[in-house]
């Protein structure tokens, strides 16, 4: 109901996400909580806040769970946010218009003048990435920090989302992914980074980085000494070491 | 985009701020500079800021959370003082000048008639440069901040071997380390140096071995985890230690020029200087010259001293260097890594594999930096050249009843390899190293304390040997919590665990006002809550209370407010000047010393004070030495920041370093600057001194660097700090459980002190588990990095991320159980028992089971409502943990006194009933003047900027 840019430009802005560093410390889920409950789609809503069934929008969430058994698995910490796919059904599902992706740079937003809180794009989105809040009855979502990116009052350097300026490990990168030049496509090409799903054909622009296999020191197993297995502690007798 | 729809109004450009404050975050023990972006007076964002030494502008989900903090609805407002029973919460608000005038009664009074009756232990404050002055100024030794139960195992270890330690006075080399070992880190100490290190460390492809019972947080991104069994990592250590000196992989050169390696131990059994180092005349340790075949001195440079035989010494004495004590111990079978693997449940086979990759890095990787330094010798060298192992440890080393001793053994396992202060090793962070140990002793021997008369001397230090313990004639401790006692002879922090029990029990002496500070000893931070609770409500024979006055100053509404008797509100840590001083726990890193403040942010809404005004308030009240002038008014009029300006601990040294002198040109040492507070401000609210290039390893032997540090009052001389592989004090304590010296152990605690007082490292099973056939399976507890050190469960947004905590059970356990995910499990151990949710997970050891600390909250407290998932179904483990074991003694490491909270043994049932956690105590009424919590939370909407 709604359509997707005629002619979509090159720009694509997304995050790509190392999922080989995250700590899964949340660092990035409450800072992006905190930048956009004052931000574009202010405010980030939350219910029954010091009570039983507390619960509140988010834009990003980070889940953790294991893989495999044992000493053999791994756990793996995942933060999940708005993928701004290039065929988001969560905008073409829209019967107002209000779920758009912008032409110039990709983002999907949501209109919060011409959102009628029907929740189809919820619906629509297999990811979980839109959150409805109850109180104004709109639909919220990841705006990719679109009111700091290109926020002339703040330094070049500030100019990224909040959830990437905050990552204590350096796991969220962001950059224009519709550049194979750009450092984040390089990064995508360098480590094999992952669409979410591509089966269901949404296309996402976000990407995500696997675990490396990791790191073996392959070191040759320790002979024994002679000497201290002859002599034991007095094999140190006869060195001379200067202090 | 439809043609009626119209165009979303985006503003772009939306100022953040009318105004940009810097400061110091609080959201836990990280100190990371923080930047705080204010519209219209209120905090609209905080971000990390980029120029701060901690977290370079990165700031973790705490830090993020802070304007839920700062908000939080939990907030006191007014001192309150108790109407009710002790426990009730009932209180009335009073005016600052009741509350003040009650305590400086109660105070006065004990000052003039015997000042040890004050017990003053602060929770995790930063200030204790103050408050440990504040102590001696009253005169009470009764003093400690919350180290007792954090990490005093970690400190006092790498104190008295390498004259650093972990975390505070020390970090690994994240630049040039290939290798990195980490012992223990729930997800903690430290939170964001950490998480920016690890990112780096594994960006370079160095290899990253976790040893931790748990798989999450920092262990979740190792390439290799170890999920060793709770409290054994001491012998894994050992084992590797094992397996290179079989192997002769250790640097022997650098254990020769930076280490006692080679000082002469005396061999004299059964006479009261064996085991000692043997000295000369001027007491200045001795060695075997090889060259010259005779005794050296082992300071000098010119010796070529010997690491093995056995030598006569002129006075006829025989004495052997202290390293073949070590490689004679450890050559031993008992450390084969078959022995360590029956213990740890590591194989052998992982053990040898662990030490061959740790020989090949230390001894095949060498990484060599093109900067020259001349050592302590004035000797130049071309190079810097270090093996790059690096080894990170906290609190699963130091939580168990043989920390002290496992963390121990972590260092000696690094002086062997050459790894301190080396490129790609363990980095000191100056002040430190300071010598092994660092000089200053503990103050409050019996002779030391005296009506209204301040003590000569701080309440924690270091002892040397057993004349500087603080204990009585008889043995008996002088202090309330028994630190420094023959029960605890090296408690650099206190023991803060004990102290409830030996107030309640007059034991060794009753006490009249327990005065506590960020500290919640009604719940999260007590051993054994129930007993607790029972001991602070306890009253005597005419119904007074057991425990008289009990005053306590605390931001928020915790479960401690309840058990006061006058409460004394904190302001947020956006209200307030704070110091994090050089004198105290600085930020340094390992590249220059650094300290910084906190400014207030925005002005208190609520009649509250920030409690070190409050402190320096009663002291002048009190009329305390340097807190008031001849006349007898007090000296720092303007509070705390007034203090930090112009409080000099010696001339020149004042709690900050930065910007002294009358102009503010010195740092370190220099007079008073009016202005300094100012120039912090302008600077980000932190100084930070960068070493040169050649300062900046082997710090502990850099004559430059050596230089600098007596410039600025770091180290007393530039001697080099020798490492301390065999730690000669422990020996002294040894000796006198022997029965050598006029100070020896009561006859009942002799074989113990003999037994732990090892100069070198030794394993032994945690108390715990030496009587815990019953309970077969470990219970540990962990913060999780979204409220590590953190009051966090009352802020809206850490709540959310975790609410009601589980008992995390490995499936295999589960399986032998017949437990199933989402069961509700009774967890029982020999005090009592606890109901739980479990959930089930693999990355756990099969003997273990875990959970979330302190997410479980009493019902009521924090402003929570009553039903709260946190107190519905999370739960505190701390009911089950005893803080003595069962025959009466500490549940503590017998070396410090450190709480064991990780030695716990339980068992668990399925449990039937309702799907809510037990036990369940009655639900704490919300002290006066605080409102119900709100039940829509929209605090961002008044920033809205849409165009």
């Amino acid at each position: 109901m709604t359509d997707l840019p005629k002619t979509p430009g090159s720009k694509k802005l997304g995050l790509v996400i190392d999922l080989d560093i995250c700590v899964g410390c949340h660092a990035c889920a409450v800072n992006c909580k905190e930048w956009n409950d004052g931000g574009h789609m202010a405010p980030l809503t939350d219910l029954d806040p010091y009570g039983k069934d507390v619960s509140g929008v988010w834009f990003n969430r980070v889940h953790s769970f294991e893989a495999g058994d044992h000493e053999c698995g791994r756990t793996v910490h995942f933060p999940r946010s708005c993928l701004h796919c290039e065929a988001p059904d969560c905008v073409t599902v829209c019967p107002t218009g209000a779920s758009y992706k912008r032409e110039e740079d990709g983002i999907v937003l949501v209109n919060a003048e011409t959102c009628i809180g029907c929740k189809l794009c919820s619906w629509a989105c297999p990811y979980g990435a839109r959150e409805f809040d109850e109180i104004d009855g709109v639909m919220k979502k990841c705006t990719l920090c679109i009111d700091r990116i290109y926020n002339e009052t703040m330094d070049e350097v500030d100019r990224v989302p909040a959830c990437v300026s905050t990552c204590p490990v350096s796991a969220r990168h962001f950059g224009d992914l519709g550049d194979p030049e750009s450092k984040v496509s390089k990064l995508v090409a360098a480590r094999g980074g992952m669409d979410l799903m591509p089966e269901l054909g949404y296309r996402p622009v976000n990407k995500y980085l696997p675990p490396r296999s990791a790191r073996e020191q392959k070191a040759p197993p320790l002979r024994p000494s002679e000497e201290v297995a002859a002599k034991g502690f007095l094999a140190w007798l006869d060195r001379m070491l200067s202090r | 985009m439809s043609l009626l729809n119209p165009p979303d109004r985006i503003d772009f450009s939306a100022p953040s701020a009318d105004e940009v404050k810097t400061t110091t975050c609080y959201m836990c023990a990280c100190r990371c500079g923080i930047k705080v972006h204010l519209k219209e007076g209120k905090v609209r964002w905080i971000e990390g800021n980029r120029d701060h030494p901690v977290n370079k502008g990165v700031l973790c989900a705490k830090g993020s959370a802070g304007i839920m903090q700062h908000n939080s609805p939990a907030r006191l407002r007014k001192p309150l003082l108790r109407t009710g029973e002790r426990g009730s919460g009932e209180f009335r608000e009073i005016e600052w000048d009741e509350a003040l005038q009650l305590a400086t009664g109660w105070l006065a009074d004990i000052r003039k008639t015997d000042p040890r009756k004050l017990a003053f232990f602060t929770g995790r404050d930063q200030s204790q440069a103050l408050t440990g002055w504040w102590a001696s100024a009253f005169g009470t030794p009764n003093y400690a901040a919350h180290g007792g139960f954090c990490s005093v195992n970690m400190a006092a270890a790498g104190l008295y071997s390498i004259g650093g330690s972990f975390w505070e006075f020390g970090e690994p080399d994240w630049e040039h380390a290939r290798y990195f070992l980490m012992f223990g880190v729930a997800e903690d100490h430290a939170s964001n140096p950490i998480k920016i290190g690890l990112g780096k460390l594994k960006g370079r492809g160095a290899k990253f071995v976790s040893v931790n019972p748990v798989r999450t947080g920092y262990s979740a991104i190792a390439d290799e985890w170890i999920g060793v069994r709770p409290g054994t990592d001491g012998m894994l250590v050992l084992a590797l230690i094992h397996e290179l000196l079989k192997a002769d992989k250790i640097d022997a050169e650098y254990l020769v020029r930076y280490t006692n390696a080679p000082w002469l131990v005396i061999r004299a059994p059964g006479k009261s200087d064996d085991g000692l180092f043997a000295r000369d005349e001027k007491g200045r340790p001795l060695c075997w010259d090889k060259r010259r075949s005779a005794v050296g001195d082992a300071l000098s440079a010119e010796v070529t001293p010997a690491l093995a035989g056995t030598y006569t010494l002129p006075d006829g004495r025989m004495a052997v260097p202290s390293f073949q004590l070590l490689a004679e111990r450890y050559l031993d079978p008992a450390y084969a890594p078959e022995k360590a693997a029956a213990i740890t449940g590591v194989s052998a086979e992982t053990i040898r594999r662990l030490a061959a990759e740790l020989a090949q890095v230390a001894f095949s990787e060498t990484v060599t930096l093109d900067i020259p330094w001349t050592d302590w010798a004035g000797r130049r060298q071309e190079k810097m050249i270090g093996r790059p192992v690096a080894m990170h440890a906290m609190r699963g080393i130091s939580a168990h009843a043989n920390g002290f001793h496992t963390c121990r053994a972590i260092h000696l396992l690094q002086m062997l390899l050459g790894t301190i202060d080396v490129p790609g090793g363990f980095r000191f962070k100056p002040p430190f190293p300071r010598p092994a140990p660092p000089a200053v002793k503990p103050a409050g021997k019996p002779g030391q304390i005296a009506p209204g008369q301040a003590m000569k001397g701080p309440p924690l230090g270091f002892p040397a040997g057993p004349e500087d313990l603080l204990v009585e004639a008889d043995g008996r401790a002088a202090r309330l919590d028994k630190a420094y006692s023959w029960e605890a002879p090296i408690a650099a922090h206190g023991l803060m665990h004990l102290v409830v029990r030996n107030a309640w029990a007059g034991d060794p002496y009753p006490i009249d006002t327990l005065f506590m500070y960020m500290a919640n000893m009604s719940w999260n931070s007590a051993m054994n809550v129930p007993e607790t609770l029972a001991m602070l409500t306890d009253k005597d024979a005419s119904g007074a209370y057991k425990i008289p006055h009990i005053i306590y100053s605390d931001a928020y509404a915790s479960e401690m407010v309840s058990y006061a008797d006058l409460v004394l509100p904190d302001t947020t840590y956006l209200e307030r000047w704070d110091c994090i001083s050089l004198l105290d726990r600085p930020i340094s890193d390992a590249d220059g010393p650094a300290d910084a403040i906190r400014q207030p942010i925005v002005k208190p809404d609520r009649d509250v004070r920030p409690f070190q005004d409050v402190v320096l308030d009663l002291g002048a009240r009190l009329g305390l030495p340097g807190m008031v002038n001849e006349d007898g008014s007090s000296k720092y009029p303007g509070g705390y920041p007034d203090y930090l300006v112009r409080h000099e601990r010696a001339p020149g040294i004042g709690p900050l370093a930065g910007w002294r002198g009358a102009d503010g040109g010195g740092q370190g040492a220099g007079a008073v600057n009016p202005g300094q507070l100012d120039r912090y401000v302008e600077n980000g609210c932190f100084w930070r001194h960068e070493l040169k290039a050649d300062q900046r390893y082997f710090k502990h032997a850099n004559a430059s660097y050596l230089a600098f540090a007596k410039s600025v009052g770091f180290v007393g001389s530039t001697d080099p700090i020798v490492l301390q592989l065999y730690v000669e004090p422990l020996q002294k304590f040894r000796l006198a459980a022997q029965g050598h010296g006029p100070v020896q152990p009561p006859d009942p605690l002799r074989a113990r002190v003999e037994k732990f007082f090892d100069p070198l490292p030794i394993w032994y099973p945690p108390f715990e588990h030496e009587t815990a056939d019953d309970f077969p399976v470990s219970a540990l507890t962990q913060r999780p990095m979204a409220m590590y050190h953190s009051w966090g469960s009352q802020n809206a947004w850490l709540r959310q991320i975790h609410g009601a905590n589980r008992l995390y059970v490995g499936r295999r356990l589960a399986e032998r159980e017949g437990i199933t995910d989402d069961d509700w499990v009774w967890i029982e151990s020999r005090l009592g028992k606890v109901k739980a949710q479990v959930r089930l997970m693999d990355g756990v050891n099969p003997d273990t089971v875990w959970t979330w600390n302190a997410i479980g909250k009493r019902s009521g407290a924090w402003s929570l409502r009553p039903d709260a998932p946190e107190s519905e179904r999370g739960f505190l483990l701390n009911h089950l943990i005893g803080d003595v074991l069962a025959d009466g003694s500490p549940n503590a490491d017998p070396v410090t006194g450190q709480a064991a909270w990780y030695d716990l043994r339980v068992r668990l049932s399925k449990a039937d009933g309702a799907p809510r956690s037990e036990p369940r105590l009655p639900t704490l009424p919300r002290p006066p003047g605080i409102s119900e919590p709100p039940s829509v939370l929209r605090y961002g909407s008044r920033f809205r900027g849409r165009a």
